[in-house]
């Protein structure tokens, strides 16, 4: 019983954090019909930002101005990477992305010289707490709480603000909401200022929990957080946030038995099995192509 | 009439051009010091462009966007390294799992590694097999996958490389495939060497051995696009629609597309374990895919001969021309700033990004290289 609780607890936790992953790709492809494959590397340059900046601040700086610069990050990177290519072909869009995937990784290894970063101690977050017998962090209950007022909040953001109408109608139709007057590049740089502040809640979540920070660990996680926005139905925030949570439990469900070598294997056998079924995923709008 | 007749030259000349290649490969490979970086540029060159080419077909000319390529390429790899790991190696190569259950070794079958029939023979059999087995897996794969629709396919096929690596690397499949463990001791290109009695090498042929390999898998290719179905791809990629008004079966030519990618990028996983002279599930992630993409994308989504030299280059940037940026440097008492390991790399990926965003065509765009030798005014008749 404790030990299904102490994995409930773990997986419902770290379905919180890919969540938060998840809404940035969600909202990017919603809008810009692109996979943003270089958003789990921001969540991990987040990590090793917060990391080399409380070598010199103290911690409550440091996590606000970590969230700050990772905004920005993101919408460099919309500006220099994605921006030059907005009439281009969707493919030459996905390889740049890419390629700053890449960049950023090659980056974080000629920062670190490839060594593993100790994640600092945040304060409250880190402390241990005993519930129904299991020991574990506090940040394992704070982030599903978390989670739903950052959701709510952006939900409330995107149904009843002007900036929300400007995204669901570049969403819905790119080209006749620029003729509308909406100025879509300032849209696309606000979904990409939401997601990456987002990956950096994430990142200070997650990496709480699993301390160290290797050039690589944004890779997976952003992987699995895009597995649990498809499966959700991609576009739409609650889809992400319900697959996030599902994937999460999954996911430690699996590495608790004996077949944790598969615990990768089954996230994607799920997401080919569900775009197979059901491609629109749980809460996807049906899109009919036009020729 | 003329036309075909100035086409069959091409031919002709483009044949005697890799013919003269194969020749210079030969020769520089027996007068230069073989120790030099050049020739395991050279050889895994070879490798990356059959792999790249034969992603290009898929996403070049068929217009399907997959990222599995690692995934084959380590089927291809472990179909390779299993089928030919003598029989007298095999105890020390599994010694975790108490030896293996195939026992038996296609260099063995036609008389030993060390006969230059049963090593010729052997090996190629391996190769062909490592291809068919990708093959095979890809058209299981394709099934379900080739329904999807461009980045959904992308996904699906990544998380199938996925898949291959977590399968490969589990314990139960130990005595098959050596758990997560390198196999090993298996024949290499360097085993090509001949050599006499003494054991001195009287003629290398260790470059020229990944360099023929790879001119007849791109030839293969390259008459699978000239021909009625390489059409009906590049149909595909245009316009799946359109296509399929004109009486394409568009699941009858996905599919070959994929699976005939898949093979080559067998052959090429095979070839590989050939150039490293092991096999490891871990070396064949999606870094690799990302890697084998970007060369596709530098050479020009649709030029086989850009996929091919862009492999070169790509090979020579990253392993050779800008290692001097990951030493520490200094100019008199001046020490030059910046340089340290890892910045290569981080020098390289700035390199990619600027080709992507600036020259999103590549280096040859859709063009090859016997194009750019055609008079001007037949192109522009042709334009007509």
């Amino acid at each position: 019983m404790q030990y299904a609780i102490s994995i409930l607890l773990s997986g419902v936790s770290l379905g919180g954090q890919y969540a938060l992953i998840a809404i940035g790709y969600t909202m990017v492809y919603g809008i810009l019909r692109l996979i943003n494959f270089a958003h789990g590397d921001v969540f991990m340059v987040a990590g090793l930002m917060t990391v080399y900046l409380s070598t010199f601040l103290p911690i409550y700086v440091c996590l606000p101005l970590t969230a700050v610069l990772t905004v920005l990050l993101g919408f460099v990177i919309e500006r220099v990477a994605y921006k030059p290519l907005r009439s281009a072909p969707r493919m030459s869009v996905m390889i740049s992305a890419i390629g700053v995937s890449y960049l950023l990784q090659n980056l974080a290894t000629y920062i670190t010289g490839g060594l593993p970063q100790m994640y600092p101690q945040v304060p409250g977050l880190s402390a241990s707490v005993t519930i129904a017998g299991t020991s574990t962090k506090w940040v394992t209950i704070v982030t599903p709480f978390l989670v739903v007022a950052l959701v709510i909040a952006l939900t409330q953001l995107i149904n009843h603000t002007k900036i929300g109408m400007a995204m669901r109608a570049v969403a819905k139709d790119f080209e006749t909401s620029q003729l509308m007057g909406i100025k879509i590049n300032n849209v696309i740089s606000m979904t990409f200022i939401i997601g990456s502040f987002l990956a950096a809640v994430g990142s200070m979540l997650y990496f709480t929990n699993y301390q160290s920070i290797v050039p690589l660990s944004g890779a997976l996680p952003g992987l699995r957080a895009f597995v649990a926005a498809v499966f959700g139905g991609i576009g739409s925030i609650p889809g992400a946030v319900i697959g996030a949570f599902l994937i999460g439990i999954c996911e430690s469900i699996i590495k608790g038995s004996d077949w944790s070598v598969f615990s990768d294997a089954f996230t994607f056998a799920l997401l080919i099995v569900v775009l197979v079924v059901k491609p629109t995923g749980l809460f996807g709008e049906k899109v009919t192509d036009k020729v | 009439m003329l036309q075909e007749k100035k086409s069959k030259r091409g031919t002709f000349i483009a044949l005697l051009c890799v013919a003269a290649l194969l020749v210079l490969v030969l020769v520089l490979e027996n007068t230069m010091r073989p120790t030099s970086m050049l020739f395991t540029v050279l050889k895994k060159g070879a490798v990356y462009a059959v792999v790249a080419t034969s992603m290009n077909l898929l996403n070049g000319f068929t217009g399907l966007f997959s990222l599995g390529q690692a995934g084959f390429m380590l089927l291809g790899a472990y179909t390779y390294a299993i089928l030919t790991i003598p029989v007298a190696d095999r105890e020390s190569v599994y010694y975790l799992y108490q030896g293996t259950i195939v026992n038996f070794s296609l260099p063995d079958l036609f008389g030993g590694a060390d006969t230059p029939l049963g090593l010729v023979l052997g090996v190629l059999l391996a190769l062909i097999l490592a291809g068919c087995v990708a093959a095979a897996v890809a058209w299981l794969i394709g099934l379900p996958v080739l329904r999807l629709k461009s980045d959904y396919l992308a996904i699906a096929t990544l998380g199938f490389g996925e898949i291959i690596r977590a399968i490969f690397q589990w314990d139960v499949l130990g005595p098959v495939t050596n758990g997560a463990n390198a196999l090993k001791s298996f024949p290499t290109f360097s085993s090509f060497n001949i050599e006499n009695a003494d054991g001195d090498v009287v003629l290398r042929l260790s470059t020229f051995v990944p360099f023929l390999l790879a001119a007849i898998c791109i030839g293969i290719i390259v008459l699978l696009i000239n021909s009625s179905y390489g059409r009906a791809f590049k149909a595909i990629r245009e316009d799946e629609v359109a296509a399929e008004a004109m009486g394409i079966n568009l699941a009858k030519h996905k599919r070959p597309s994929f699976c005939i990618s898949s093979f080559f990028a067998g052959v090429g996983g095979g070839m590989f374990a050939m150039f490293a002279s092991q096999a490891q599930a871990k070396t064949f992630t999606t870094a690799m895919t990302y890697e084998i993409l970007l060369i596709v994308v530098i050479g020009g989504l649709g030029s086989i001969s850009g996929s091919s030299i862009a492999a070169f280059l790509y090979v020579a940037a990253s392993e050779w021309w800008l290692r001097f940026l990951d030493a520490e440097t200094y100019i008199g008492d001046f020490k030059v700033p910046f340089l340290r390991t890892g910045f290569r790399m981080v020098v390289f990926s700035i390199i990619i990004m600027i080709v992507v965003l600036f020259f999103r065509r590549g280096l040859m765009g859709d063009k090859e290289l016997t194009d750019l030798f055609r008079p001007r005014r037949k192109q522009k008749e042709a334009a007509k």
